[in-house]
């Protein structure tokens, strides 16, 4: 199983296309308030790291994550669960 | 942030939305004047965007039963099916709706919207996992929330990908339940049944069809796609609504399984609503019997759907992806949308205006729905505003 750093690093490259040009991201930085995603571009963030990852994502986990950090933890924990 | 602050986004949304020419998303129908025709911004207009599918809503039957429900019942139950809210049509009608399916049971609820909070909620509980098609209806998505299951998207009709996502659940995949829908409202596209309930049994799942927009449009006896499908057997429940080819508002649930009956006790969206009132009861019972008696109107209506999925494809409109009595004009931004809607009522033609997130794709939507009520002057004049109105469409400036 991955660790957090390689997920990190392979969600922040998933992640690219949704951010606006030059913005930076970190581990902090908010999915809704400051890449502005709407529930439709979430929705289709979620289809791209279940293939990247081979993984099927709860929709439940939604509501605890807001930062890409909470987004990565969430993603390791289901990835240990082997969903 | 205060309390009422997250309503900015919203006002945001609508300002913008306002800006691409939509005042409001809402249209007042000023006079309803029969099952396809209702006065809009004081102009006569053919409705071609209702769900009425078999033109049920005057039908004389069905307002004689009403009518006479309401004298001999009065306007409400005032109450909850549990409590003060079953009445004998209640009963009746649940024993109908279960002789019509060939099921064991039947469970009437008070909108269809219930129908799905209420049974998804109490199927599906802790430590079960929810396999739902990303495209099914906001009513499933919120059914699957107010229970407390794990919930799980597939690829829009990809029985492939439910394949997967069955496999990764390996044991679990026995406490699985699969939501999908016999047409789907926005694209007016069938599921494939036959294949999703081989993939259910091979894993040994619980399968949940939404008939919604398929009773009364799908099947040799109007029951629906598992009917057409030929799958009847290994669908656990169905799911419905009164409000469209029964041209009234409630909801249902069908099935073999003798725990329906034990659903009464554990759905919260059963049990805390006031139940359908009497007149209602009563006039689903007729259109009902309507359903089941006259086959011609599933036929007029199927004619009607192929003449306009047809002639808009003459007229190179983007469609959705079968001939359906739903027929979806697709475009990939709001404004051509708002344009061609505006034209349409301006030509006394009303049809569904839906924008994101409401759409499956991102793009926006005209939604027309045909209706069996839909005479043949009236779907050429449908086709003939639709005609008009593709060179205006061609010819308007594309938007920034």
């Amino acid at each position: 199983m991955p660790g957090y750093e390689e997920i990190l690093k392979e969600f922040l490259g998933i992640l690219k296309p949704f951010a606006k040009d030059g913005q930076r991201l970190d581990e902090q930085t908010d999915l809704v308030a400051d890449l502005g995603l709407d529930s439709l571009r979430v929705m289709k963030l979620l289809v791209e790291v279940e293939d990247r990852f081979d993984v099927s994502m709860p929709l439940n986990f939604l509501p605890n994550v807001r930062t890409i950090k909470d987004f990565v933890l969430q993603l390791q924990h289901i990835l240990g669960e082997g969903h | 942030m205060g309390i009422l602050d997250k309503f900015q986004q919203v006002e945001a949304t609508r300002r913008a939305l306002a800006e691409k020419g939509v005042k409001s998303i809402t249209v007042v129908m000023e006079e309803i004047l029969s099952p396809t025709e209702a006065t809009i911004n004081g102009r006569r207009t053919i409705l071609a965007g209702t769900n009425n599918y078999l033109g049920l809503t005057f039908d004389p039957e069905c307002i004689k039963a009403a009518c006479q429900a309401l004298w001999e019942e009065g306007t409400g139950t005032t109450g909850s099916r549990m409590a003060n809210g079953t009445f004998s049509g209640h009963v009746a009608l649940e024993r109908e709706l279960a002789d019509f399916f060939g099921c064991r049971g039947a469970i009437v609820f008070s909108t269809g919207y219930l129908a799905n909070l209420g049974m998804l909620a109490a199927l599906a509980g802790p430590g079960d996992v929810i396999l739902l098609d990303a495209d099914c209806h906001a009513s499933i998505y919120d059914g699957c929330r107010l229970g407390a299951a794990e919930v799980i998207r597939f690829r829009h009709s990809d029985v492939a990908d439910l394949e997967k996502r069955l496999r990764r659940l390996g044991d679990r995949s026995a406490n699985c339940l699969i939501l999908v829908e016999g047409i789907y409202s926005m694209l007016g596209d069938r599921a494939p049944l036959k294949e999703i309930a081989a993939v259910k049994a091979q894993y040994g799942a619980c399968l949940v069809v939404d008939e919604a927009h398929s009773v009364g449009v799908l099947g040799e006896r109007g029951r629906g796609l598992a009917e057409e499908a030929g799958v009847e057997e290994s669908v656990d429940f169905i799911v419905g609504t009164f409000s469209k080819s029964l041209g009234a508002i409630g909801g249902f649930a069908v099935s073999n399984h003798p725990q329906l009956e034990l659903i009464r006790y554990a759905s919260r969206p059963y049990i805390f609503t006031a139940s359908p009132s009497p007149s209602t009861i009563a006039s689903t019972r007729t259109a009902l019997a309507i359903l089941r008696a006259r086959s011609e109107l599933r036929s007029r209506l199927w004619e009607n759907a192929r003449r306009l999925y047809q002639r808009l494809t003459e007229l190179q409109f983007v469609l959705g992806p079968e001939v359906s009595p739903i027929v979806a004009v697709r475009f990939p931004n709001p404004e051509q949308a708002v344009l061609l809607r505006d034209g349409l009522l301006e030509r006394g033609v009303y049809v569904n205006l839906v924008l994101p997130p409401a759409t499956p794709d991102g793009g926006a939507l005209l939604r027309c729905s045909v209706s069996a009520g839909h005479t043949p002057e009236q779907m050429d004049r449908i086709c003939e505003a639709f005609a008009s109105l593709r060179q205006v469409l061609d010819a308007a400036p594309a938007p920034q």
